[in-house]
């Protein structure tokens, strides 16, 4: 990587009122059309451009990602300053997490989530005395640790201060009151949420470390304790955040021997921030998902916490162990041809456990594309570890959850199977007749037994040819003929980066 | 009220994307920030079904549009979504960014328009009213710049009805519930034009509205805006039953004041209604040994915190059909002043030995505060949503999901209301009861 980049790469700084949104931070683009290595080469020589779009389709926003990982923290509550349709997620995360922290072993847990309500006369004459009146309310009736303000379209327009607001609340309370500034329209990627989120984290809980803990913070979003043995085998314990933690926990989360992400698209902010600003060392690899990416990303983490040895050992009976099952799964999947639509760094993740498989990568369409990650570091590319492992990825495409695309590229090219990571995606793959599945469990497809389950799970998909075909058959499809013959990129505009 | 709302129950004006998605091949297309459209079906919907959630086309609002203005993104997404999607009516709605700096929509809309487009327009942004009101505002945009236009123009069909009762995936059980009120209604003589889902006829139905001879409406609140500007517009009269009818009592009492209303012949509706109840009425007596003698324990109070049209029916089903007993009437969907004195009639009177006072609140959590004063040495039942589930479980209380957010639900096409709806109810409450003896 030209070091040129790395000074163009402003530093964390967190006394910044808000972080700067990924677009701007990291260069991220949404609309790319190529193979995956002509946008590896534009990334790097700075040269990517983002391009609009003439039809669109809602994707997500800011807010609900920002939401996402605030709503996990025990002991806090979160204040949405908005008009309740932008509250439209809380029953969705009050569900998650409820269902993911029975497996965390926690029965009482019970989602505190308030919209202020914004009504027409607020944006007229302003929502901070309503905000404020509300934050007094559940305050009184929650004695939270802490609250979290998270922003919306419309209070951001109208101007609403919540950063005053929050301070002079946190004064009167005496416990910190962090606004969230996650406006859906400020910033094309939603994932500029998470971000958001940990900024406020960042500023209002987290401490100075104390000394070093043999905690490794992994930065997660629910699912299961994945890392819990290998980490105990290494000699360390493993902190589940920002999701689960609790608001104790997150003030010394700056004390722990190390970070581990499970996405870089999640985690590229915070882990940048834990090692800039207290020294936690990431684990910068791009996560573990397939053989060789294991391999890498164990190593790392040996190198990291000083393990190396052990880490080898491990290595080693871990391939012994899955061998046999491994060529099994091979044999029965090699040649099929595999579609991957997924966020940035899970679509590179899946592309790498699908030719693992001995399947053929036919195309690929990730949401968004960070040109750089906030550690500036090259070995944390997914994608270009990918590439390097396996080759180019042919049709392969940004396309900013672009359901319009993704089922005009089904349409048209020639696919056993359809991976996709988030909902919404996969009912076109099964209406368009293909074995579609959703791998919302991000932590199932990790380490070596993920490459396993991964398998598995193709396998009994690929079994479904029945329901898909019969849903096929009686299945409307709203595009039409027209545009299912046309070029992906027919209502791309601007930019020159093709 | 709470100054602010926990729980939430209803959405943003948006939702009456909903609305649009329940007519058959009609698009949505939404002009707001890029997160509306999926947190409203997030909270709302149930599948995609044709043209929802992921797949409705919006301008995705960025920076850019908020400081310059809107209005070419519209158009040029107008333009486009009318090459990419196949649907026989469009409905642009707008979202907090474009009500808040000022987009002239009409004006791109109408050149649409004025090429015999289908296409219309409604200001939907957030803050300006709940779904169960938007609801209203864009059913009648949609009369106003669509049917008046295509009409049939046949003029005042005898017999014909429009019906406005429920508002899709607000209530969870719309589909279901509709199919049943056209059945019931089409029972005692009438055509029914029920406007929404799979068992109505489409926008050509939609494009008989103004030959209807009668317009009913049947919820407390949410559609009398429609029945008053189809009075005025076209002078259709309407009548008004300001709840939904549930059960036996309910439903007939409801076909009765329709028939009269409408001049139908009484005979073959209390014919009708006989046929109905008979049937209706062998089930409630088979079910009667049942709860009167099994032992172990079924509700005997009840709890609603449901929107106002399902809480009168289901109090007063539960009360004089079911023998349980109101603990505490929540109602949640912020009605309005002018018709919480409606409910609070209804249920005043809601039967001959005892009223029932409700309370007015959408802030959930406050809800389960005031239920959890009460010592609960009854085994009770709450009639609620989903996020009622968690304090349910905790005091070994049944629960009936009758509003969004289901979440631990899948809905298709059963109905809570009417007859069968009725029926429906009785079998769910006891399954409950029956399932928590599971061994
Ligand atoms: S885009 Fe804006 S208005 Fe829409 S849900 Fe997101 S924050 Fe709310």
């Amino acid at each position: 990587m030209s070091s040129a980049v790395k000074t163009i790469i402003p530093k964390i700084n967190i006394d910044l009122p808000e972080v700067t949104i990924r677009e701007v931070r990291l260069g991220s683009v949404t609309n790319f059309t190529g193979t995956a290595k002509e946008l590896l080469e534009l990334s790097e020589c700075g040269s990517l451009k983002d391009k609009g779009r003439a039809f669109s389709q809602s994707t997500g926003c800011s807010s609900l990602n920002a939401f996402c990982q605030l709503s996990g923290i025990r002991g806090v509550v979160v204040i949405n300053h908005a008009p309740i349709g932008c509250a439209g997620d809380f029953q969705s995360f009050d569900f998650v997490h409820r269902t993911s922290l029975e497996g965390f072993g926690i029965h009482d847990y019970n989602g505190r989530f308030y919209s202020t309500d914004l009504l027409e006369k607020n944006t007229i004459f302003g929502g901070i005395e309503k905000l404020k009146t509300a934050a007094r309310e559940i305050f009184e009736r929650e004695k939270p640790k802490a609250i979290f303000i998270t922003t919306s379209c419309a209070s951001g327009i109208i101007g609403d201060d919540v950063g005053a607001a929050a301070n002079e609340l946190s004064r009167e309370f005496g416990i910190p009151v962090s606004p969230c500034i996650c406006e859906g329209f400020r910033s094309k990627l939603w994932t500029s949420g998470f971000d958001a989120a940990f900024h406020s984290v960042l500023k209002s809980i987290v401490k100075p470390p104390r000394k070093r803990s043999n905690k490794v913070n992994i930065i997660n979003f629910w699912g299961s304790r994945i890392f819990d043995d290998l980490l105990n085998e290494l000699g360390y314990e493993a902190q589940y955040i920002v999701p689960y933690a609790t608001y104790e926990e997150l003030e010394y989360i700056s004390e722990a021997a190390a970070t581990i992400q499970i996405c870089s698209t999640l985690g590229s902010y915070l882990g940048a921030a834990l090692e800039q600003l207290y020294g936690v060392p990431e684990v910068k690899y791009a996560p573990a998902f397939g053989i060789e990416g294991t391999d890498r990303w164990m190593r790392e983490l040996g190198r990291v916490l000083d393990r190396e040895e052990q880490v080898e050992k491990i290595i080693e009976r871990r391939h012994r162990e899955i061998a046999p099952k491994l060529e099994e799964y091979r044999s029965k999947l090699s040649g099929k041809k595999a579609y991957v639509a997924a966020g940035a760094a899970f679509g590179h993740a899946l592309s790498a456990l699908i030719q693992d498989l001995g399947m053929t990568l036919v195309g690929a369409s990730v949401y968004h594309h960070d040109a750089f990650y906030d550690n500036h570091d090259k070995d944390s590319d997914a994608l270009a570890n990918t590439v390097k492992t396996f080759g180019d990825i042919p049709n392969y495409r940004v396309c900013n959850k672009q359901l319009f695309e993704i089922v005009n590229v089904l349409y048209n090219l020639d696919v056993d199977i359809l991976i996709a990571r988030h909902p919404g995606i996969v009912v076109w793959g099964a209406k368009l007749g293909l074995p579609t599945f959703i791998m919302d469990d991000e932590q199932y497809a990790f380490g070596y037994q993920g490459i396993l389950n991964y398998a598995e799970k193709i396998l009994e998909t690929l079994d479904t040819i029945e329901f898909t075909k019969n849903l096929q058959k009686h299945s409307r499809m709203p595009y039409t003929k027209w545009w299912l013959t046309q070029p992906v990129d027919t209502f791309t505009i601007g930019g020159s980066s093709k | 009220m709470s100054s602010f709302i926990s729980h939430p129950k209803f959405t943003c004006a948006l939702g009456a994307q909903q609305t649009v998605t329940a007519i058959t091949r009609a698009v949505p297309i939404v002009h707001s920030g890029p997160g509306c459209a999926v947190k409203v079906h997030e909270l709302l919907g149930q599948g995609q079904s044709y043209v929802g959630g992921g797949t409705i086309p919006c301008t995705n609002t960025g920076s850019k549009e908020v400081v310059f203005g809107g209005v070419h993104k519209l158009d040029e997404l107008i333009r486009s979504t009318l090459k990419v999607l196949d649907g026989d009516l469009f409905v642009v709605l707008t979202g907090c960014t474009s009500d808040i700096i000022g987009d002239d929509i009409g004006s791109v809309v109408e050149k649409y328009q004025a090429e015999d487009i289908p296409i219309v327009y409604a200001e939907t942004g957030g803050f300006k009213s709940n779904n169960y009101v938007s609801h209203s505002t864009v059913v009648n945009a949609i009369i106003d710049q669509y049917v008046d236009k295509f009409r049939s123009g046949n003029g005042v069909e005898k017999g014909l009805v429009n019906v406005f009762a429920s508002v899709p995936d607000q209530d969870p059980y719309w589909e279901g519930n509709l199919e049943e009120l056209k059945r019931i209604l089409e029972g005692i003589g009438l055509k029914v034009n029920i406007l929404f889902g799979s068992r109505s006829g489409g926008l050509d139905e939609w494009k008989t509205i103004p030959d209807a001879q009668l317009n009913i409406v049947a919820d407390t609140w949410a559609g009398v805006k429609i029945a008053k500007h189809l009075e005025r517009k076209y002078g259709t009269p309407f009548i008004h039953f300001p709840y939904f009818p549930v059960g036996g009592e309910q439903t007939s009492d409801f076909l009765r004041k329709v028939s009269k209303a409408a001049g139908l012949d009484s005979e073959r509706t209390e014919a009708f209604i006989k046929k109905e109840e008979e049937r209706f009425y062998i089930f409630l007596e088979r079910m009667a040994d049942f709860i009167l003698e099994f032992r172990y324990g079924i509700p005997r109070r009840f709890y609603t915190v449901l929107d106002s049209s399902y809480a009168v029916g289901m109090s007063k089903f539960l009360v004089n059909e079911l023998g349980i007993l109101p603990s505490g009437v929540f109602i949640s969907d912020n009605t309005p002043e002018r018709w919480q004195k409606t409910v609070a009639e209804e249920l005043e009177n809601i039967s001959e030995y005892r009223s029932v006072t409700p309370v007015f609140e959408t802030d959930g959590e406050k809800i389960l505060l005031e239920i959890d004063k009460d010592d609960h040495r009854n085994r009770f039942i709450i009639l609620g949503s989903a996020w009622e589930s968690h304090y349910a479980k905790q005091h070994d209380a049944d629960l009936l999901i009758l509003n969004v957010p289901l979440t631990y639900r899948l809905a298709l096409n059963c109905a809570y209301i009417g007859y069968n709806g009725g029926l429906r109810v009785i079998e769910e409450i006891y399954n409950g009861v029956l399932e928590t003896y599971r061994s």
